[in-house]
């Protein structure tokens, strides 16, 4: 049967809190504050981060090439045409002999991967299959949805071994117009909330709780934990009341701290109950949105700490609070400024995938040095075409940099880190900075290599590498 | 392997004025420039045999016709080399090993860039691949004054002196595209452009043209400067990794390229003590930390004591070893594919007496180095007097 092998969770460092952003507009503020994607972030990007932080710390924790599969959960996929499972899966540096896919359309789409994941286990077709999701949704400007939304990514993988076992999986289709969003719309937009709760939400989330225990043959009172998905602090409440489910043992929707981050979610939440729950423990997990999906997991042991593996508090945790409302509108460009792409190529994208998307470098096999880019001839000994590919290592210490106010050619107030970086075990890199006050830049310093947007030359995404250095967890 | 030296002589030199040439394109400049040169050796386009001419930027213009066209230089070959920001000189370069090889008696080396037509906020930086990039310019050279400041102590005030000790200079020369004096504390005071350079740390952007007429010695002895024709005492040029960020091995405290360059000129020249036995230089100067970082890469000081140079008033026009009496880079200006040229320019007329702006006394030996990239290619050239 499939089991949970690992769980992840990606929260971008920067949040807004909810006045800041209701002092813009003149309009009542929502308690609480919210996450926000830099402007180099993505669904893809966070997706990469959340997938990366369930594999744990590269080379010390799962093997990414034992992995078959990777689904990826979104309402916001980058590309409309083109599958961005695909250039996750690179950058986790994935095999290419195994089986990509977008979920996309649904806010339920998480929980659809994540089933398909577990019948594809089942059924032997896959050894493991890792799901990832992530969303960074848009709503109108001077909306209360604007504060209530907040951007993130959760990753689970599923697998023949693992800690927990999954069952008694029941969906519930349920058509109606709750939130919704058109291909031509820049905004997510919602009918009467009461209407979509009452009729949509709660019919279907405790249908799918009740036959999912009965299914499964669970008694409510011996559920551990609730991961009951829900937009509000309360919605989760109601839900379980009628399920016969405790309401204190819900796990958190993240309102206060992250907002809604749509398809996400429900693997945000179960990363958390996961990491918590012990050795027998029953979980309920109840995802909506067009209808609504049920498993219940259960703990054959409790999961054992995986290096590198930060979960869900380890980056709510660690943040930096932006200034004012202004940031946000620059993040998600709200207000297009003209910009300069510099040439991209389709060919150049597909021959240096192994560089740009899979990080990996070239160790001259005569003198040892790590190349990079990919080279024919050694750079320190020059011997010809003598190279062993080597995976490089995502973090590194600054050798020297520059705080460049010209970034594309164009002159900018808020100056760019450029970082030469030498990386644990030889190669060096030139990297920009993202996420960072670059003021706090210096030589000596230790960074980590995070998967970011760089441009969109030539009309696509182009992903690339850039480093980070995190400040110390708050509380 | 040969050796260059005293096979080869200048006739005759030019160069525009730099700047910001809005009316002029680069038929105009390298008209005017290559005209002085001639003019100034005493020969007409007819004695050309065959031109090689330094650009960079496709906006300036394309192939050999870059100087054949606007100079009507017909039924003769001209060659466009390119090069980075060591265009200029690997133009003259080729001119020289040309007429050493016996093939020209005459020949022209020039260089033109129009970098005002396309605006002055830095170079054009794409560097051909989408995600794989250098940084901007400043940022690039930014890279070893953090380093530098990081090995040696040095600061911002360090990389200021420079910029007072050029402007000094450039408000000399006639030629100069910045001729005002600065202040120590406007030069430190100036707005970033890459963290640690300023405004002031960063040289000019600007148009221009320069041209130096080459001959054999021989000819020279009975042309017009038969008495101070230029001999080339040596020549070398060294190419270095294009994108040193990537390599481990670089130290981010000199360039190797000009080391290598300057340890085999100065064996040709049979150059034992550069500080005592060069009397000027025209160094590369991109950016302030460049010069300091150049001043210890040709030897005239120790590593780490480029900085203290400076300080100490050595490469002022009257110290121990003049270094860009012209105001170099950073207020001469820096048309890219010209700098090489007007380098070879300056030392000559220093040498022969006859500097434009300030005159360095009983020059008899200079220096021209001109670097591109990233440090990853260096051209240096050793002129001196016929005995």
């Amino acid at each position: 049967m499939a089991k949970i092998a690992s769980f992840g969770a990606y929260v971008p460092l920067f949040r807004l809190s909810r006045e800041e952003m209701a002092n813009a507009w003149g309009i009542p503020a929502v308690p609480g504050e919210r996450a926000v994607a830099n402007a180099d972030e993505d669904s893809i990007t966070m997706a990469v981060a959340a997938g990366a932080d369930c594999l744990g710390a590269s080379g010390k924790g799962i093997d990414p090439s034992s992995i078959d599969g990777l689904f990826f959960a979104t309402t916001t996929a980058p590309y409309n045409e083109k599958q961005c499972a695909g250039v996750i899966a690179a950058a986790l540096d994935m095999r290419t002999d195994i089986n990509t896919a977008d979920y996309t359309g649904s806010l339920r789409s998480a929980t659809t991967a994540l089933r398909a994941a577990v019948d594809a286990v089942d059924s032997g077709s896959a050894e493991s299959i890792l799901v990832v999701a992530a969303d960074c949704r848009l709503a109108e400007p001077e909306s209360m949805l604007e504060q209530l939304l907040g951007d993130g990514a959760g990753a689970v993988l599923i697998s023949k071994q693992g800690s927990a076992t999954l069952r008694g999986f029941t969906s519930i289709a349920g058509e109606q117009i709750g939130a919704w969003r058109r291909s031509k719309d820049a905004y997510v937009r919602s009918f009467e909330g009461k209407v979509e709760s009452k009729y949509g939400y709660v019919l279907s989330a405790v249908q799918a709780g009740k036959d999912c225990l009965e299914k499964a043959d669970v008694n409510p009172a011996d559920v551990a934990r609730g991961v009951i998905t829900a937009g509000d602090p309360l919605s989760g409440g109601k839900v379980a009341g009628s399920i016969g489910v405790d309401p204190g043992k819900l796990e958190d929707v993240l309102f206060f701290s992250v907002g809604n981050p749509g398809v996400p979610l429900v693997l945000m939440m179960l990363a958390n109950a996961l990491e918590q729950a012990k050795a027998g423990d029953k979980l309920l997990v109840v995802n909506n949105g067009d209808g609504a999906d049920a498993f219940v997991v259960e703990l054959d042991e409790e999961f054992a700490a995986l290096e590198g593996r930060k979960s869900l508090v380890g980056h709510i945790f660690q943040k930096k609070n932006l200034p004012n409302y202004t940031s946000y509108v620059r993040f998600r460009g709200l207000m297009k400024k003209e910009t300069v792409d510099p040439r991209g190529s389709a060919v150049t994208y597909w021959r240096d995938t192994k560089i740009e998307l899979n990080f990996h470098a070239y160790k001259c096999t005569k003198c040892n040095a790590v190349n990079y880019p990919k080279p024919r001839v050694c750079v320190e000994c020059g011997t010809k075409d003598q190279f062993e590919e080597v995976k490089l290592p995502k973090t590194a210490i600054v050798f020297t940099y520059t705080l460049d106010h010209i970034d594309a050619g164009q002159y900018c107030n808020v100056a760019v880190p450029r970082l030469v970086i030498d990386l644990e075990g030889g190669g060096r890199l030139f990297l920009s900075m993202t996420d960072a006050d670059p003021d706090d830049v210096e030589i000596g310093m230790p960074v980590d290599i995070v998967f970011r947007r760089l441009h969109e030359a030539s009309g696509f995404y182009n992903y690339y590498w850039k480093c980070r250095s995190l400040p110390e967890a708050g509380s | 392997m040969g050796s260059i030296k005293d096979k080869t002589a200048i006739m005759g030199v030019g160069c525009t004025a730099f700047g910001e040439h809005w009316e002029k394109d680069h038929e105009d400049l390298i008209v005017e420039a290559a005209y002085e040169a001639m003019d100034d050796a005493g020969v007409t386009p007819d004695d050309i045999e065959a031109t090689w001419v330094g650009n960079l930027y496709d906006f300036t213009g394309l192939s050999g016709a870059v100087a054949a066209e606007p100079l009507k230089l017909f039924g003769k070959p001209t060659t466009r080399v390119e090069n980075f920001c060591a265009s200029g000189m690997d133009a003259f370069r080729n001119a020289c090993f040309a007429v050493a090889s016996g093939a020209y008696d005459v020949v022209m080396a020039c260089g033109v860039e129009k970098l005002m037509d396309v605006g002055g906020t830095g170079l054009p930086v794409d560097m051909g691949h989408p995600v794989l990039r250098g940084s901007s310019a400043p940022g690039m050279f930014a890279l070893t004054a953090t380093r530098s400041f990081h090995e040696y102590g040095w600061t911002r005030e360090d990389l200021a002196h420079v910029a007072v000790k050029n402007h000094i200079n450039g408000a000399k020369h006639p030629k100069a595209h910045f001729r005002r004096e600065i202040t120590l504390e406007k030069a430190m005071n100036a707005p970033m452009i890459a963290w640690p350079l300023g405004r002031f740390d960063c040289c000019a952007m600007s148009d221009g043209a320069a041209a130096v007429i080459i001959t054999r010695p021989d000819i020279a002895k009975t042309s017009k400067h038969k008495h101070d024709y230029a001999l080339t005492k040596a020549n070398a040029m060294v190419n270095e990794a294009m994108l040193p960020m990537y390599r481990r091995s670089f130290d981010f405290l000199g360039f190797e390229a000009t080391r290598v360059a300057a340890r085999t000129a100065y064996e040709e020249a049979g150059i034992k003590n550069p500080l005592e036995e060069i009397d000027l230089a025209e160094v590369h100067d991109c950016f302030s930390i460049t010069e300091i970082l150049n001043i210890q890469d040709l030897g005239f000081c120790k590593q780490g004591e480029g900085a203290k140079f400076i300080r100490d008033g050595h490469a002022n026009v009257d110290g121990k070893l003049a270094v860009n009496p012209s105001g170099g880079l950073k207020c001469f200006g820096h048309p890219i594919g010209a700098t090489g040229c007007r380098m070879i320019t300056e030392v000559t007329k220093q040498i022969q007496g006859r500097a434009e702006g300030a005159q360095v006394q009983n020059a008899r030996l200079g220096v021209a180095q001109n670097l591109g990239g990233t440090g990853s290619v260096c051209s240096l050239t050793i002129l001196g007097l016929p005995e």
